[in-house]
């Protein structure tokens, strides 16, 4: 009589063939060669203060991510990474993407949010060997709110905001704002008062700037200070545009600006005009206008490029007196060399409250102060934390 | 309401964009995108505005055949001219690259050159040593112009003088750029950001408007 | 009439001739000046040289007629240097006014090497508001390009294949003489963090040396002189850039001489009226 088998005993015989085919899957999967090294190490995240639909993938890198040792060029190193990606974990894994060696993220942007994704970093050796890492995951996207590396930037701008407001309240109560002499701006009606007694027209180009520009912003200020006054002296005012939508809205200044002076019948719609919006074209345009018609005075305010030179030079040569201003640094040392008068950078934006004086306006003037000041203290803690080696106060404001 | 309806755009608009700024959200900049498309089409309406002007303007001064009318007739044909030959495909060998570099690339490089003579008038008449504060421009011009170029390195090279190392005026021309013009700059572009930031916050709070005042 | 007073009022033409024969007679007759590296040039060489081949940089050319003759050849330099490192180049341009210009110089220079398109090198082209495509070419190229300059499909050029965004370039490189270099450092390497290096006209060169010193910039090739050296270190057959110093270096100097001559008749004539006041 044959003895029955144990439980135990049945199990491994039912299970011993599963194991053998599983073994055989194996050896015929490992390649002939020697295997590739996965990365140690996967992570998968959201992509921080993004608008969503992105997930990071990170990783070690493969300890065979390596140039191969002097002697063993044969030495199996890593190809590239590819990144593999699935639903669930009982999903079968698609390649979304690859990374050249040396790399260790990815950032797979074809994600949808809120849905969860798991992920997967398969090292390539340069023999075709593959070594799959361990899945990272669940994780989702989406997107945030707020970005928190602006964080200093925004409590910055509240605070100066904040300054601002709190002057032009001053102001309007009454408090006394000091503004020093700005000669540019003080020579404004001076130079209008010389095209009068001259009989010529006064030229204003505006610049090469959008309507979007603060400089051009300025520019409007004083275009319509400038308007004004030559309503009252019953000069004529030029003001070749680059920009279509500039030349709109300096037409409605200049208009309304005649009209305030109660010499609405001055103005001519040919007198601001647009050109080209091609800077060199643009120049030659003014350039001819000025040696045309030579006018007595012109004015350089707004947003100025490598034409600055050209325009100044030519206004001189027509024996005008030059006002400029402009807040391209680089454009600068071309108008201090060529005209009598140049408002440097801020200047530029003071000139509505220093001509106007007007509390509002004088109060966000002494703001800009303030914020200067601030500044400049942070500049000089900075200075003394770097020396120091205080990386925390230096790190905070720094942004990514 | 005239006055009152822009201003209050431009407030809602104005405090919209800033805090857009800090806002990374796909619905914040869905809205940005979507003003900017705005901004797109308002330009090439003006566009249209500028050339329908333009053209009044020359067609006008042609009519009354008024002085230098010639000219206008040359602004035409230039205007509508390279408008009709893109028509023609815009590939290298169409008529309108053609043109584009027969016409348009010689005038804009010769304008650009003008720039040599004017600096070299500009620096005669200017670069004088009137105060000292000038003295000092000049010098710092005349070192980094020569710094710049091989002939003032072989004019002065870095030498010694006993123990002294001397820097030549290349080394001179480049800590004149880095060191004080670079402080210089940051400095200016400090006062920049904050005047835009204020002239910006006056604009939107309405405390000066001087695109409304029509 | 006194020299002085001649020369005080000296007739701005005369100057203006000077300059024209000191251009002319360097630009017949090169004198062959020899032109030191710089740290700055070398440090950017040695990035793009340290490249490995197959690799790709992204090259933004954004300059136009006016600016080419300082950038042209920087332009042409680099792109040089990447087909000879046979590094694969994807190019742009977000200046409306030279992307005629550079899509010339990119088939020029292709075709010196042997290049094909669309397998060694791809030119987007032009497209309007150049932040927006700036940071939307972070999230993949195909948004703001879906198609080349030539109007395939991105995804039908071999090159394209597998490159998505800046993650997928080794490094980006502008040639840049507009108020776009601000949009690549604001918003493309302050954002996606790719390396950026710049070549720019040497009166802009200067705003950026401390994106150097941040970091924010791996380094900047200055104007024509900083193009002469990048052509001197890829040994370039026709420097054109090199025969240019020796012009430049004549007209500085003779630009120096006009400041000194204007100092000596201001003092001369200042010194006479101060004698005759007295």
């Amino acid at each position: 009589m044959a003895r029955s088998d144990s439980r135990h005993e049945r199990r491994v015989r039912r299970a011993y063939p599963a194991a053998l085919t599983l073994t055989a899957c194996l050896l015929t999967a490992l390649p002939a060669g020697a295997l590739i090294a996965p990365v140690p190490h996967v992570e998968a995240y959201d992509r921080p203060n993004d608008p969503g639909e992105t997930i990071v993938v990170a990783w070690e890198l493969s300890p065979d991510d390596r140039t191969p040792p002097p002697g063993d060029a044969d030495a199996v190193t890593v190809l590239s990474y590819r990144v593999l990606r699935a639903e669930s974990p009982t999903d079968t894994l698609t390649e979304v993407g690859s990374a050249l060696p040396g790399k260790t993220l990815y950032r797979d942007s074809e994600v949808r949010d809120n849905v969860a994704y798991y992920y997967q970093i398969q090292t390539v050796g340069t023999d075709s060997s593959l070594a799959s890492s361990a899945w990272a995951g669940p994780v989702r996207s989406s997107g945030q709110w707020f970005d928190t590396n602006k964080a200093v930037l925004l409590a910055f701008m509240l605070l100066f905001c904040g300054a601002v407001l709190v002057l032009i309240h001053q102001a309007r109560a009454g408090r006394e704002l000091f503004i020093r002499p700005i000669p540019g701006l003080s020579a404004v009606d001076e130079a209008i008062g010389r095209a009068t007694e001259m009989g010529r027209p006064i030229l204003f180009v505006p610049g090469l700037g959008t309507s979007g520009d603060v400089a051009t912003l300025a520019a409007y200020t004083m275009l319509g200070r400038v308007a004004h006054r030559t309503a009252e002296y019953q000069t004529g005012v030029r003001v070749p545009c680059y920009d279509p939508m500039v030349m709109t809205i300096a037409q409605d200044v200049v208009k309304s600006s005649y009209l305030d002076a109660g010499y609405p019948d001055m103005y001519r719609e040919e007198d601001v005009f647009f050109v080209t919006q091609d800077q060199f074209s643009y120049v030659a345009a003014v350039n001819g206008l000025m040696i045309r018609e030579r006018p007595a005075t012109n004015f350089y305010i707004g947003k100025f490029y490598a034409e600055s030179l050209i325009l100044a030079e030519t206004g001189n040569f027509a024996g005008s007196i030059q006002i400029a201003g402009t807040d391209e640094i680089v454009q600068i040392p071309f108008f201090v060399a060529a005209c009598d008068y140049t408002l440097i950078g801020e200047e530029l934006y003071a000139a509505s409250a220093y001509l106007s004086r007007e509390p509002p306006l004088l109060g966000t003037l002494k703001g800009q102060d303030w914020g200067k000041a601030a500044v400049m203290i942070l500049i000089i803690l900075g200075t003394v934390a770097a020396t120091l080696g205080w990386r925390g106060f230096i790190d905070f404001f720094a942004t990514q | 309401m005239k006055r009152e309806l822009p201003r209050m755009i431009t407030l809602v608009t104005g405090v919209f964009l800033a805090l857009q700024y800090y806002v990374p959200h796909r619905s914040s900049a869905h809205m940005y995108e979507t003003l900017m498309d705005w901004l797109i089409v308002v330009g090439i309406f003006a566009i249209l505005l500028g050339i329908a002007g333009l053209v009044r303007q020359h067609l006008t001064k042609i009519q009354s055949r008024r002085e230098n009318w010639p000219y206008s007739v040359a602004l035409l044909t230039g205007l509508f001219g390279m408008v009709i030959l893109g028509f023609w495909g815009q590939g290298l060998g169409s008529p309108f690259v053609t043109a584009y570099f027969t016409l348009l690339n010689p005038v804009q490089a010769t304008m650009f050159a003008m720039l040599a003579f004017y600096i070299a008038s500009a620096a005669y008449r200017a670069f004088r040593a009137r105060t000292l504060l000038a003295t000092i421009l000049l010098l710092s011009a005349v070192l980094v112009m020569l710094g710049r170029v091989p002939l003032g390195e072989i004019v002065w090279p870095p030498f010694s003088l006993g123990s002294l190392e001397i820097p030549g005026i290349a080394q001179i021309s480049d800590w004149l750029i880095n060191v004080p013009n670079l402080a210089a700059k940051r400095a200016i572009y400090v006062g920049l950001g904050l005047g835009g930031s204020a002239t910006a916050l006056k604009v939107v709070l309405g405390i000066e408007a001087p695109h409304l005042r029509g | 009439m006194r020299w002085y007073e001649h020369l005080l009022n000296l007739d701005r033409r005369v100057l203006y001739a000077l300059i024209f024969i000191a251009v002319l007679i360097p630009s017949l007759l090169p004198i062959g000046l020899p032109i030191n590296i710089s740290p700055e040039v070398e440090n950017v060489f040695g990035r793009i040289d340290a490249l490995e081949a197959g690799e790709i940089v992204l090259f933004p050319l954004e300059y136009d007629p006016s600016t080419a003759a300082e950038l042209e050849p920087m332009a042409m330099a680099m792109l040089r240097h990447a087909f000879q490192k046979d590094l694969r180049v994807l190019a742009c341009c977000l200046s409306p006014t030279g992307v005629t210009l550079v899509e010339d110089e990119i088939a020029r220079v292709a075709a010196e090497y042997d290049r094909e398109y669309g397998v060694d090198y791809v030119y987007l082209g032009y497209q309007p508001y150049p932040a927006i495509v700036i940071m939307t070419m972070g999230e993949n190229f195909r948004t703001p390009f879906p198609l080349d300059y030539y109007g395939t499909a991105l995804d039908d050029l071999p090159m394209m294949h597998g490159v998505r965004n800046y993650d997928d370039v080794a490094l980006v490189f502008t040639v840049n003489a507009t108020s776009g270099i601000d949009f690549w450092i604001i918003y493309g390497q302050g954002r996606y963090k790719f390396p950026l290096g710049l070549g720019s006209a040497a009166v802009m060169a200067t705003n950026y040396y401390q994106y150097v010193q941040s970091g924010q910039l791996f380094g900047i090739i200055s104007g024509l002189r900083g193009a002469a050296e990048y052509e001197i270190l890829i040994d370039t057959e026709d420097p054109v850039a090199g025969r240019g110093m020796d012009v430049q270096s004549i007209a500085h100097a003779l630009i120096v001489l006009f400041i000194v001559m204007g100092n000596i008749t201001y003092f001369v004539d200042r010194r006479r009226r101060q004698q005759q006041e007295a």
